[in-house]
């Protein structure tokens, strides 16, 4: 029998009351000065550049999914379909959460058609992940509190290691949509999603699973599994990249603390990697600004980051700092890095 | 009863722009629109109370600084999740190039 305390992650268990009562939830957080002249224009909504991103994402993916299926069965076609995957698996989780934060495009309608495609793909309910959402910004990695941590203590390294084609996530994306369809929301999801919102949720899952139902279809019919390589199984095998760049953004730092420095990483990464991740590898400063849309946050970077913890200067060197980290975690859950922060008493300001 | 205070001078406020005002421990927000019009509500998100001054206003619409939820400052209406409770607003009137609001 392990003698390794298994902390309590569960959103109704002892650690969530104790977060309320001990003020870690809904805290006041450390928030680097930004002059508010320079913070409203980094905080401008701009159409452009979202657009352009989209029309290329959208563009690609009709190319490359198109290209896959003429070339099916060959090298070429898996190859394409390689690069389509991360676009359908991988991109849609960037889209999904800057839309869902409403600051992608300037123009709402753009924001939403473009959050639940992404939602679709990504096989996030939009409902209940906005809600989510809203509450790892509140709590970011309160124990207890926030829905939305990975690397947990200690960390469950095969379940993550599973979903970099996700195994774990796809099963329980589905279980959650029946769920969600015969008019149920799961006990921990009704601790942060409103009565009044939850039949959205409803409909949405009939619809998705509707929709699968048609490709499970089509795929019997047609005696292929071409058009599950088009809709529905890119969310595994392009599951990779959103699983690489997301347990950079947390994994090894403290938890239950009110300083996104502490318990956040900035990461440099290739314009590839940007790109289908949208730039939330400046994820301190997304945290500490959520209003910054994706384009400004190399220039807030630049403007805060002084103020920061150094960046990881890669994806590797993330890892390179992290994955020792988690695995000593394995059989010592209370080890975590501890981040030394600069000495800038000029900068210091709490956040409501 | 009105119970018109003053919160600041015209100038004080840019156009499409809004700053924090305290009175008495209270916290309001005085919000100057595209067309000059000043307007004031609360100075708190009815969601999760963070300060509304630090938000963006772009129109009639302010966007609180925590989770990107929307009212019309105008009318204090919530436009969407994660907002399920309005905002209080509180009337304006402009005399001498300064801004009051009534607290009633």
């Amino acid at each position: 029998m392990s003698d390794i305390e298994t902390r309590d992650y569960s959103l109704l268990g002892e650690n969530s009351r104790r977060a309320v009562e001990s003020g870690l939830a809904q805290a006041q957080w450390y928030r680097t000065d930004v002059p508010r002249k320079r913070m409203k224009e980094l905080m401008q909504r701009r159409n452009g550049p979202a657009i352009r991103d989209t029309a290329l994402w959208i563009g690609l993916l009709v190319v490359l999914g198109g290209l896959g299926v003429y070339l099916w069965f060959s090298v070429w076609s898996l190859l394409c379909f390689a690069a389509y995957g991360v676009l359908y698996g991988s991109a849609s989780d960037a889209r999904w959460h800057e839309c869902g934060h409403g600051t992608a495009f300037k123009t709402r309608w753009m924001n939403t058609i473009v959050y639940n495609l992404a939602c679709f793909m990504i096989m996030r309910d939009p409902t209940v992940w906005r809600w989510s959402h809203a509450r790892h910004h509140t709590d970011t990695i309160i124990v207890g509190r926030d829905p939305e941590i990975v690397a947990r203590r200690p960390p469950p390294l095969g379940h993550i290691a599973a979903d970099f084609l996700g195994l774990f996530a796809v099963p329980a994306a589905f279980k959650h949509m029946f769920v969600h369809a015969s008019g149920r929301m799961l006990a921990e999801e009704a601790t942060y999603v409103p009565d009044t919102e939850r039949s959205k949720t409803y409909w949405t899952a009939r619809a998705w699973l509707l929709i699968y139902a048609i490709v499970v279809v089509w795929c019997i019919a047609s005696r292929s599994i071409l058009p599950a390589m088009v809709i529905g199984l890119p969310r595994m095998y392009g599951a990779w990249h959103h699983i690489v760049t997301g347990l950079t953004q947390h994994s090894g730092l403290a938890d239950d603390v009110t300083d996104h420095r502490l318990n956040s990483r900035t990461v440099y990464m290739n314009p590839i990697s940007r790109f289908v991740y949208w730039n939330m590898n400046y994820h301190v400063e997304h945290h500490m600004y959520p209003m910054v849309p994706f384009h400004s946050l190399p220039a807030l970077h630049a403007e805060i980051k002084d103020d920061l913890p150094a960046p990881s200067a890669s994806i590797g060197a993330a890892f390179g700092e992290f994955m020792p980290v988690l695995m000593r975690q394995r059989k010592d859950p209370s080890y975590f890095i501890q981040r030394q922060l600069p000495d800038r008493s000029d900068a210091v300001r709490a956040s409501g | 009863m009105p119970n018109w205070i003053v919160a600041c001078g015209t100038n004080d406020v840019d156009r499409e722009d809004v700053i924090p005002f305290e009175h008495e421990g209270c916290d309001y927000a005085i919000y100057r629109a595209p067309d000059d019009t000043f307007y004031a509500t609360d100075g708190s998100c009815t969601h999760e109370q963070a300060m509304l001054c630090d938000g963006l206003v772009m129109d009639y619409i302010i966007e609180c600084p925590k989770h990107n939820g929307r009212f019309d400052y105008r009318t204090g209406e919530g436009k969407g999740a994660p907002i399920r409770v309005n905002l209080k607003t509180y009337p304006t009137k402009v005399e001498n190039d300064t801004v009051s609001i009534d607290i009633g």
